[in-house]
């Protein structure tokens, strides 16, 4: 069982693997350009996406709904929490690509949050004019090395990721995630796998609800909804790998331009 | 002779100014739009009262045409001149059921204009905020204009949070297109179905 497990996983990396040592960041923008990315397991996907939305429909729309009236101070407090947790996940990502200071940043955003910050529920970092945090993981960090997306994937519950994406988040079950290592992996008396667990459905739970009516609007206002998660998606793994929100970074205007003429 | 070239200078310099004088600023066009549609939904009328003036708008300041030929991608080459006119009549009828009950969800949103860049000639990127409420974060939403008439600036794509809404139809058209072997007139019942529903 080991072996296939390990067979799929060495077969999926290949896949994703056409690493390039003298990459640079047009050639990540290239790589991780939505349009280029294969969907080779198209009506797999589909029928795990049809599958996720029935689950959505079942589970977490009417939590998200019911989470949504809580009041805001508390609903930005969990979110804090979460944000502060994934920290753990993000220095070391910083470290993979080379930004020793943004790690040192968010180790320090993580140790103020934690203790003045109760626990993450504040973030006192914030307050006290720390830049923006943002989060990495490691197939950003693959990314950055050179590591192209490979085919599109739709995981059951977990949702959209890439071949990519999907075997580096691997790591974290591996040591890659300090949170993990002291709920599940190792028995610390302090917390329980129930910590873990119930932090990833909370952070799922989450974000459906604060994106709550955007996706019921897209979905209601799409012709193809399952084209439309999958261009989203990848348009933000996009920005997140580049670390920009700037549409002029992530676009080709050439697109445009060719419609000059029609 | 010095008299007739002094006129010719000052009807040219008249001309110029002419010119200039209805030339909109692509960041004044947003905030105005923004302002016109913030109006509309913050009135006490019917939804249905909303979509239908949300529309009225949308064709004032949106270049529907040039959208949908974008949203086409590769597929609109091969298009004879009787598909292109029926492509352009359906996908304008689709985009402004789809784009004003978009915008028709909200109430009263806040949004200000915070500054632009031009990209070239032809396009300006005006870059705009959404301001929170108790029900949601801020939103960041860049606007993608097309300034190749001044006096007429068109809005073409929307962009939020760095997400382009003419980049996802795009990719849901060629999605339709690729399950239907490319044919399009798979599109364009989709389309139609859009619109009925």
């Amino acid at each position: 069982m080991f072996r296939k497990f390990a067979l799929i996983t060495i077969s999926i990396f290949f896949l994703a693997f056409n690493a390039n040592a003298g990459s640079d960041g047009e050639l990540i923008l290239k790589k991780n350009q939505p349009a280029e990315i294969k969907d080779c397991f198209e009506n797999l996907n589909r029928a795990t996406f049809a599958f996720n939305q029935v689950l959505d429909g079942i589970i977490f729309q009417p939590v998200a709904s019911a989470y949504k009236v809580l009041p805001s101070p508390l609903k930005n407090g969990v979110s804090n929490s979460l944000s502060n947790l994934s920290t753990l996940v993000t220095v070391p990502n910083n470290i993979l690509q080379g930004d020793v200071k943004k790690a040192g940043i968010n180790s320090g955003r993580f140790i103020i949050n934690s203790t003045i910050g109760i626990l993450g529920f504040i973030d006192v970092a914030k307050h006290l004019g720390f830049p923006e945090y943002e989060k990495e993981d490691y197939g950003q960090s693959l990314a950055t090395m050179g590591v192209g997306p490979g085919c599109y994937l739709v995981l059951p519950v977990l949702g959209p990721s890439t071949a990519r994406d999907a075997t580096a988040s691997i790591a974290n079950f591996v040591g890659g995630d300090a949170w993990y290592n002291v709920t599940v992996k190792n028995n610390t008396h302090y917390f329980t796998d129930f910590d873990y667990y119930a932090s990833r459905v909370t952070a799922g739970v989450d974000f459906r609800a604060k994106n709550y009516d955007a996706i019921e609007n897209l979905e209601k206002n799409s012709i193809d909804f399952y084209a439309s998660v999958k261009s989203l998606y990848l348009q933000d793994r996009q920005q997140k790998i580049l670390n920009t929100n700037k549409i002029i970074e992530t676009q080709d205007d050439s697109d445009w331009e060719e419609i000059e003429n029609q | 002779m010095m008299g007739l070239k002094k006129n010719i200078i000052i009807f040219l310099f008249f001309v110029f100014c002419l010119s200039n004088v209805h030339s909109i600023e692509p960041d004044v066009f947003v905030q105005s739009t923004v302002n016109r549609a913030s109006q509309i939904l913050s009135e006490d009328i019917t939804k249905e009262e909303k979509i239908n003036k949300l529309k009225l708008i949308a064709k004032d300041t949106v270049d529907i045409r040039g959208v949908g030929f974008y949203s086409l991608g590769k597929a609109r080459k091969n298009l004879d001149e009787d598909q292109k006119i029926k492509y352009s009549e359906l996908f304008e009828s689709y985009f402004l059921k789809s784009f004003s009950s978009r915008l028709a969800e909200y109430t009263n949103p806040e949004i200000n204009v915070l500054g632009k860049k031009v990209l070239n000639t032809n396009y300006t990127i005006v870059n705009s905020l959404l301001v929170s409420t108790t029900e949601r974060p801020e939103v960041k939403i860049d606007w993608r204009i097309y300034t190749k008439n001044p006096d007429n600036p068109l809005i073409r794509d929307l962009i939020i949070e760095g997400l382009s809404l003419a980049r996802t139809q795009k990719e849901e058209f060629t999605s339709i297109l690729n399950s239907n072997d490319g044919n399009i007139d798979a599109l364009f019942k989709v389309l139609e179905e859009f619109y009925k529903k």
